[in-house]
C-alpha cells in the first residue's frame, strides 16, 4: 500500500509532464513558443508575491525570535495534543483559509525552521496543498455576482478546511512517521 | 481580520521580546527573515517559471474543454436542481477542470462565468442558491493534482524529495472535499427548513 502511494508521488510530475507536452504535440500547439509565453508569468507572480513573503517571513521571523511563538504554542498545546494536532502548525492552519500569499510565507518560514523533511515541514506542506484559501474564494465569487449573503458556505467550507487539516495530520503520520 | 493577526505577530513579538530579553536578536530575526524572503523569491522564480509554462502548454492543446465533458454528468449529480444543457454545468466542469489541472489563471475566470450563469437561475437574486452554495464549497476545497506551490517551496528549502507530499496531499483533499460536499448537503436541508423554502 504505501509503496503504491510512495510511487503516485515518484511519477505523478514526470508522467503530468509527458502527458501534457504529447497532447500539445498532437494537437499541433507550438510547444516551445507556448512554454515560453507561460514561462513569463512566471516572472510576474514572484514579483507579485514577494511583498506578501516579506510581510509574513518578517512578521512570523519576529514573533519566533522573541520568544512568543514558544508561549503560544505551550499555551495552545494541551488544547491541539487532545485531537492530535501538533500546536507548531497552527500559524499555518489560522492563515491558510484568509490568505494564499500570506500562508505561502508562513509554511517557507516553517520549512526554513523545521526543515522541509521533518514531520511538521511535511505535514505542514499537506495541509497547504490540500485546502484553498476559503474566506477569499468565496469573496471574489459572491462579490462579482453582487451576493453579501453566504448562507452555509463558511461554515461548509471552513468544515472542510478543519477535516483536510486533521486528515493532513493522520495521513502524514501513516505514511512518513511522526 | 489579516491586519490584526500580522499586527499580533509583529509588535507583539516585539513587545514579548523587551520582557524576554531577545531584543538584539529579534531585531536581528526582523532583518534576516526579510533577506531570505528574497533569496526564497528567487529560487521559486525558475520552478514558477517552469510550471507556468507547462500549463500554457496544456491551455493551449485544449485540455480543459476534453476532461470538462466528461465530468459533466458527474455534476449533473450533485446539482440535480438545474435544467439540462444550463451553460452553468458547461462552465462549472470547466472551472473544476482548471483547478484540478492547477490553472489557477483560467479557473477564475470560469469560476466567475459559472457564478454569473447560476445566478439568472437563482430566485432570490440577493441570496446564494443551494447550486451556488455547493459550487463554491467545492470551489473551495484545493482540487489541484499536484500542489506546484508547495513543491516549488520545499524544494527552494532543500528538500531531499521535494513531490514526496503529492499522495498525503491528495488524500488530505479528497477528506476534505468529501467532508465539504456532506456538509453542504445536509446544511442544504436544514437552511431551506428555516428559510421555508420548503
Amino acid at each position: 500500500m504505501i509503496g503504491i502511494v510512495q510511487a503516485v508521488s515518484r511519477f505523478a510530475i514526470p508522467v503530468f509532464i509527458i502527458f501534457i507536452s504529447a497532447i500539445g504535440f498532437y494537437r499541433k500547439v507550438p510547444v516551445y513558443e507556448a512554454f515560453i509565453e507561460g514561462a513569463k508569468e512566471g516572472l510576474t507572480t514572484v514579483v507579485r508575491i514577494l511583498p506578501y513573503l516579506t510581510a509574513m517571513l518578517t512578521a512570523i521571523g519576529v514573533f519566533r525570535s522573541s520568544g512568543a511563538m514558544e508561549l503560544l504554542i505551550q499555551l495552545v498545546s494541551p488544547l491541539t495534543e487532545l485531537a492530535g494536532i501538533p500546536a507548531e502548525l497552527l500559524p499555518l492552519a489560522f492563515m491558510r483559509p484568509l490568505s494564499g500569499s500570506a500562508s505561502i510565507g508562513i509554511l517557507a518560514e516553517m520549512l526554513r525552521t523545521y526543515g522541509a523533511d521533518s514531520f511538521i515541514g511535511r505535514t505542514a506542506s499537506t495541509m497547504m496543498g490540500s485546502t484553498e484559501t476559503t474566506l477569499y474564494t468565496a469573496g471574489i465569487y459572491l462579490g462579482s455576482v453582487g451576493i453579501k449573503d453566504t448562507r452555509y458556505i463558511l461554515a461548509a467550507g471552513l468544515f472542510a478546511d478543519f477535516m483536510g487539516f486533521a486528515a493532513s495530520v493522520v495521513v502524514c503520520s501513516i505514511l512518513f512517521g511522526s | 481580520m489579516i491586519n490584526i493577526i500580522w499586527l499580533v505577530l509583529l509588535a507583539g513579538g516585539f513587545i514579548v521580546a523587551f520582557f524576554t530579553g531577545q531584543t538584539e536578536q529579534t531585531t536581528q530575526a526582523a532583518f534576516d527573515s526579510a533577506k531570505y524572503a528574497v533569496e526564497l523569491g528567487l529560487n521559486l522564480t525558475g520552478i514558477y517559471c517552469l510550471w507556468l509554462g507547462l500549463m500554457r502548454v496544456a491551455e493551449k492543446a485544449g485540455l480543459i474543454r476534453v476532461f470538462s465533458r466528461k465530468i459533466a454528468p458527474l455534476l449533473r449529480l450533485l446539482f440535480p436542481d438545474l435544467p439540462s444543457g444550463s451553460p452553468a454545468v458547461g462552465a462549472m466542469s470547466m472551472n473544476i477542470i482548471a483547478n484540478i489541472l492547477g490553472l489557477g489563471n483560467a479557473a477564475t475566470p470560469l469560476g466567475l462565468k459559472a457564478m454569473g450563469e447560476l445566478q439568472k437561475l437563482n430566485p432570490d437574486k440577493r441570496s446564494p442558491s443551494d447550486a451556488m452554495c455547493l459550487f463554491l464549497v467545492i470551489n473551495t476545497a484545493s482540487l489541484q493534482i499536484i500542489p506546484t506551490t508547495v513543491i516549488a517551496l520545499r524544494s527552494a528549502a532543500g528538500s531531499a524529495d521535494p513531490s514526496e507530499i503529492v499522495s498525503s496531499t491528495l488524500a488530505a483533499t479528497l477528506c476534505s472535499l468529501l467532508s465539504g460536499v456532506t456538509a453542504a448537503l445536509i446544511l442544504k436541508r436544514f437552511y431551506r427548513r428555516r428559510e421555508g423554502r420548503i
